[in-house]
């Protein structure tokens, strides 16, 4: 009797969760496209998520290129290692590594940042305090962020796309010894447009998913000090799995033949 | 209950219902605010006070009732004329809620930049000024919250309240958290600047002091329900037992705190 009442509270709170995310993603993509717009807010945001993300995402993907490419060495015989190398690292990295580990890191660093200072504006009172200054806190706060990150995202991924493939080349001639020429050679080949922009939508959607988790979070949470902490934990989290979770469904649906 | 709102009411509610959860916060206030004066609701923490102001901001959406400013339902409103209407308001919030992302003159500006689209040279002059009418001079406009005392950050936000020279202002525990000669500063400035604008004030607070100053009129909300409301002479002879236990502030009487005795 009990387990069945277990199971039905948290049946319900999911439900409600979902709910209340629904209706937060409805009100938040409502304004986007309803004046007033803060541009302003909005290029300041582009500076913190984007352009202030950059050496974390270069230094993951150049690393992550880097031990691809080892990988995949030691994984092949040596016969056609070399030309396999420079192809897995060149379609891994743009099809999933780049956007996906680039936006799991930007989840860590953005999604907590967003959450904690929309926390604590929401415990201090300063988002109602917004609403009384005729200003509405979704187009203030949240559509900033959610444009900035879907705008800044493809850019970043495309930047470590050529950073983890620059890490590939790196390790590759450096220490297993490839012939440059043909390594470029070979990454060229089997580069697709399709890989790069499928690599670029999927990375809009993980931008969408970063600043959305971050802004629920922090709406929602109350509670001081600890709500705060907790909403900062839960963006991080709830953003990782959704990315990891849309990533598939995507590279299903952008892949499908 | 007749239908047609109360044509000397600024404010008015009827029969507000709030509950959160199975907690019932607001259990049918009415509450009328005339044109031009000032009432204060007294009354204890956990009683609905903050709640009963939200719902008027809109900040907070009743379950029941109906709420009229200028004899307009703001409960029935879409959403452009409910941004019309929160223009007349003004708000002093209990730990001031500045914005600790702006320097001060930005805070006070903020209602006129974002929510007018005034120039920013504009509003900083306004602002300016208004800082100077709650004590602060220029100097402080550069500032960022963070380095302001509380008293001083209370000013700010009393200054941000009137920076758009509203028609009704809201005090939420206008003194709470400052020492009573800074919380007697804070309701001279009150009495003064609203007076100088004209407004209706709404306020809410369990100091007494503060309420006898700052009123002209008083109602004591308990449990969700406005219990006696009247003129700020009237109250202390209000004949009623909550009333007097509330501004003698007495832990022996009808109100019982919920506090287990050893």
């Amino acid at each position: 009797m009990n387990f069945l009442a277990v199971i039905g509270r948290v049946v319900i709170a999911t439900l409600a969760e979902i709910g209340k995310l629904s209706r937060f993603t409805w009100a938040a993509v409502s304004h986007v496209l309803r004046p007033p717009f803060f541009l302003r807010m909005t290029l300041q945001q582009m500076m913190q998520i984007g352009y202030f993300s950059l050496p974390v995402v270069a230094l993951t993907a150049f690393f992550t290129g880097g031990v691809l490419a080892l990988q995949i060495h030691y994984g092949s015989n040596e016969f056609n290692s070399e030309a396999l190398v420079a192809t897995v690292v060149a379609l891994g990295i743009t099809r999933e590594l780049g956007p996906v580990m680039g936006a799991l890191m930007v989840a860590g660093r953005v999604s907590a940042a967003i959450a904690a200072e929309l926390g604590t504006m929401r415990v201090t009172e300063q988002i109602d305090a917004l609403t009384t200054l005729s200003t509405n806190p979704y187009k203030y706060l949240v559509v900033p962020r959610i444009a900035a990150a879907v705008i800044t995202l493809p850019i970043l991924v495309f930047i470590a796309d050529i950073v983890g493939i620059m890490g590939g080349y790196m390790v590759s001639t450096a220490s297993l010894d490839f012939n440059a020429g043909v390594y470029l050679k070979n990454t060229i080949n089997y580069i697709h447009d399709n890989g790069i922009s499928s690599g670029l939508i999927k990375a809009a959607v993980f931008g969408f998913i970063i600043a959305l988790m971050g802004c629920f979070h922090g709406f929602n949470s109350k509670g001081g000090a600890q709500g705060v902490g907790r909403a900062t934990t839960n963006a991080v989290v709830s953003a990782s799995i959704l990315i990891l979770a849309a990533n598939y469904v995507m590279t299903s649906l952008l892949f499908a033949k | 209950m007749a239908n047609k709102p109360d044509p000397d009411a600024k404010i008015e509610l009827r029969g507000v219902h709030k509950r959160f959860g199975p907690k019932v916060v607001l259990d049918g206030i009415d509450l009328t605010v005339p044109r031009g004066e000032s009432l204060v609701v007294i009354g204890g923490s956990g009683t609905g006070k903050s709640v009963m102001i939200k719902s008027v901001l809109g900040i907070v959406k009743p379950e029941k009732g109906e709420i009229f400013v200028d004899g307009r339902n703001v409960l029935e409103m879409d959403q452009s004329a409910r941004e019309d209407t929160l223009r007349k308001f003004g708000m002093l919030f209990q730990g001031a809620a500045l914005f600790d992302s702006l320097p001060v003159w930005e805070n006070v500006a903020f209602g006129l930049i974002q929510g007018r689209r005034m120039k920013r040279k504009e509003a900083k002059e306004i602002a300016i000024d208004k800082l100077s009418k709650v004590g602060l001079g220029a100097d402080v406009g550069e500032l960022y919250p963070a380095e302001l005392s509380g008293g001083m950050q209370k000013r700010v936000g009393l200054a941000r309240a009137i920076a758009a020279d509203p028609e009704i202002i809201f005090f939420d525990e206008p003194t709470t958290g400052l020492d009573p000669i800074m919380a007697d500063v804070i309701n001279e400035l009150i009495v003064d600047s609203v007076k100088e604008l004209g407004a209706t004030t709404l306020s809410i607070t369990h100091d007494m002091a503060s309420a006898r100053k700052i009123a002209d009129k008083v109602a004591m909300i308990h449990k969700g329900k406005i219990i006696w409301a009247g003129s700020v002479e009237e109250v202390d002879n209000s004949g009623n037992d909550y009333v007097d236990q509330f501004i003698h502030g007495r832990a022996e009487g009808p109100i019982q705190m919920e506090v287990l005795k050893p």
